[in-house]
């Protein structure tokens, strides 16, 4: 399959794709890896008339510990967040997670910030964005602003980021010492995207939840924080049955997906199922 | 509009004028006519179009010949050197990796990618490096023990792999 007639035009930096965009308008898109952008070009769900590639800005390829907060360059692969000790030192769930995206050589193309900006509901990081209490970094004409990862996902396939903006990055602050993360998913077998995704981050003082936070993505059009299970366990004893009594109702208030792979009580099975295993696996 | 690239392949430098939408694939296959990299399920899901690029697997069909402009590109075409093949190549023929051959390509050159990173794998390292790679005679008990023979005939050249 080869895509629709396109252009190609190779960005020298953030600001000079942000240039290009302007001049094109809606006819452009952001390439990165490309590894949502070019599957769907070949199937002819999406047609635009100009690629602007940012893979290779090397202004957005970094991951950096910045006084306090983890900062990952938009333009990281999976596979670079696999490899960071910096990553795995501030949440274990970082490269936990890129591990399970995918396969390696999507994960050597894939990008964080594009699979950000195209928000498949499947997707494994926006839960991890978070659970982490990222801060989503975006530029645009008017400069740059931030906006929480639990305000950038608003739906299927849409964020916050405008038509004008560019991804650049996510701020991550470093947990508190003694913060435990993972990532838990049940894949879709041939695409290896989430039927159901729980990252979960908690500290656990003197026997009690003293910082919990879960999201979950895969079961609804858009990723979403738990809000459900962070407040029935902070302040409680991670016991299982605390836990498994905690994860009841997930999914209740939002609205659950359902297709040939996965039904919706199949999939609020699954959210409890991998919440439960997500918490004991950080709590004991 | 075409694009002016110029592409490192198996050592030698290349410049061709490429469409926008020529998948990289494509471009190995029809433009240089190095039909080694197959194309299989075209969806990104089969790995049959596995290549390295700047030493890494990828998959030629889901990115843009553009986007590997400036780019050292190698095929399965250029693993064997002087004649002489490659530890992968070696390790596919001795222990039978290969039935139909279509996924072959692609499997050799995401092994590369992982004895490059990790000369010793486990059993299960190679399966999990092989998730992006489907063989649908379904010869992955061989085609694990001919990177097993790769691990060692690249760890221990002089000695004769059993």
């Amino acid at each position: 399959m080869i895509p629709n007639k396109v252009d190609y035009v190779r960005a020298d930096s953030v600001d000079d794709a942000l240039s290009l965009m302007a001049q094109h308008g809606m006819d452009a898109k952001l390439l990165a890896g490309g590894h949502s952008l070019i599957p769907a070009m070949k199937l002819r769900l999406n047609a635009p008339g100009i690629l602007i590639d940012i893979r290779k800005l090397s202004e957005l390829r970094y991951i950096k510990n910045d006084g306090g907060r983890l900062i990952i360059g938009a333009g990281s692969t999976h596979h670079d967040i696999v490899t960071s000790e910096l990553a795995g030192q501030a949440y274990h769930m970082l490269p936990e997670a890129a591990d399970l995206i995918g396969d390696p050589q999507v994960r050597n193309m894939g990008t964080l910030g594009g699979s950000l900006a195209h928000a498949d509901p499947a997707a494994d990081w926006p839960g991890v964005m978070i659970a982490a209490h990222a801060h989503i970094h975006l530029k645009g004409p008017d400069g740059e602003r931030t906006v929480a990862a639990d305000d950038f996902f608003t739906g299927f396939y849409s964020t916050a980021l405008q038509d004008n903006e560019i991804l650049t990055a996510v701020s991550i602050p470093i947990p508190a010492a003694g913060t435990r993360s993972t990532y838990q998913k049940f894949m879709q077998p041939a695409s290896r995207f989430a039927i159901v995704g729980v990252a979960a981050a908690a500290s656990v003082k003197d026997g009690k939840i003293e910082h919990i936070s879960v999201a979950v993505n895969g079961l609804a059009d858009a990723a979403f924080r738990a809000t459900n299970i962070e407040e029935a366990l902070l302040g409680q004893a991670p016991t299982a049955a605390n836990i498994e009594e905690a994860v009841k109702g997930t999914g209740s208030d939002v609205m659950v997906m359902a297709d040939h792979f996965a039904s919706e009580e199949y999939r609020l099975h699954l959210a409890q199922v991998y919440a439960k295993r997500a918490l004991l696996a950080i709590t004991q | 509009m075409s694009t002016r690239i110029t592409v490192t392949v198996n050592g030698q430098a290349v410049t061709r004028d490429v469409e926008g939408r020529t998948l990289l694939v494509h471009f190995l296959r029809d433009t240089l006519s190095l039909t080694g990299t197959h194309v299989g399920c075209d969806t990104s899901n089969c790995g049959a179009c596995t290549i390295l690029m700047d030493g890494q697997a990828v998959k030629s069909c889901s990115m843009l010949a553009a986007q590997a402009d400036g780019a050292e590109i190698t095929t399965v075409e250029g693993l064997s050197q002087n004649g002489e093949m490659h530890p992968i190549q070696e390790g596919f023929r001795e222990e039978h990796g290969l039935q139909c051959g279509f996924c072959t390509p692609g499997m050799m050159m995401a092994a590369v990618d992982l004895l490059k990173n990790n000369s010793n794998p486990s059993e299960q390292e190679i399966r999990e490096a092989l998730e992006g790679n489907f063989c649908r005679c379904t010869g992955y008990h061989n085609i694990v023990k001919s990177i097993q023979y790769a691990a060692k005939k690249i760890n221990e050249p002089e000695k004769e792999v059993a």
